[in-house]
């Protein structure tokens, strides 16, 4: 039964060749690791490394600020 | 020296060719204090996703700089003053980008498909059935791409509770 459950772990999406460079004016990209409301989506389901996620979350904060992504989505 | 990349925000009620004296001040100032502006883009009147400063709109700015820790400082101290600058962020950087941000980029690419629907609704009545025709699929292809997002997401947090109960 378990084994029916097994997933196989997800790569760091932004490790290896031809990854996506973060950065803060990339709407787009940042979107992706926003939830529907615009919080951060947490690394365990999008399988974004520690490191990659600071990088990420400083990004998303920086793009808040500047009016690009809004802070909450009502 | 070291490199900065800036991006400012002016109020949306200044005309676009007053940014772009606004962009020349500070880009003399900056060649005053002994640095250089590798770039400048203005990315045209953008809306804020939120308000700042009571304000819905804003021009945006980017200014790619090489230039000492002190005309940076004399820079931000002249937003600060100035009541056009909505906001302004600078960041230090390891290397400056070439060649046009990614706003830019999707802008260039994004707008196209973005406006022609636009202009073809307002010629449906006389364009007929062609304009329709061609922005179904586009509107069918849109909203499973996200509907199909979420119940991934949704999908994933069961899996990490059964492997907790499981162990």
């Amino acid at each position: 039964m378990s084994r029916s459950f097994f997933r196989r772990r997800k790569s760091c999406p932004f490790s290896g060749p031809n990854a996506p460079t973060i950065d803060y004016k990339d709407v787009k990209l940042l979107g992706r690791f926003l939830s529907e409301r615009g919080k951060i989506v947490p690394s365990r389901i999008t399988a974004v490394s520690n490191k990659k996620q600071r990088a990420l979350a400083r990004a998303i904060k920086r793009a808040r600020y500047l009016g690009l992504i809004p802070y909450v989505i009502k | 020296m070291p490199l900065y990349e800036s991006v400012f925000i002016a109020r949306q009620d200044i005309a676009a060719p007053q940014v772009d004296t606004l962009t020349d001040n500070i880009q003399t100032l900056i060649e005053d204090h002994g640095g250089s502006i590798a770039k400048r883009e203005y990315w045209g009147l953008r809306s804020l996703a939120h308000k700042i400063k009571k304000n819905r709109k804003g021009h945006y700015s980017l200014l790619n700089i090489d230039a000492p820790a002190e005309a940076i400082h004399e820079m931000e101290r002249q937003m600060r003053i100035n009541e056009d600058v909505l906001r302004y962020l600078t960041v230090r950087m390891d290397e400056l980008e070439e060649g046009p941000s990614v706003i830019m980029r999707s802008r260039s690419s994004d707008d196209r498909p973005r406006r022609g629907p636009r202009s073809e609704g307002g010629d449906r009545p006389s364009a007929g059935d062609g304009p329709d025709a061609k922005e179904a699929p586009v509107a069918a292809a849109e909203v499973p791409a996200t509907e199909a997002e979420s119940p991934a997401v949704e999908a994933e947090t069961p899996v990490v509770e059964e492997e907790g109960g499981d162990k």
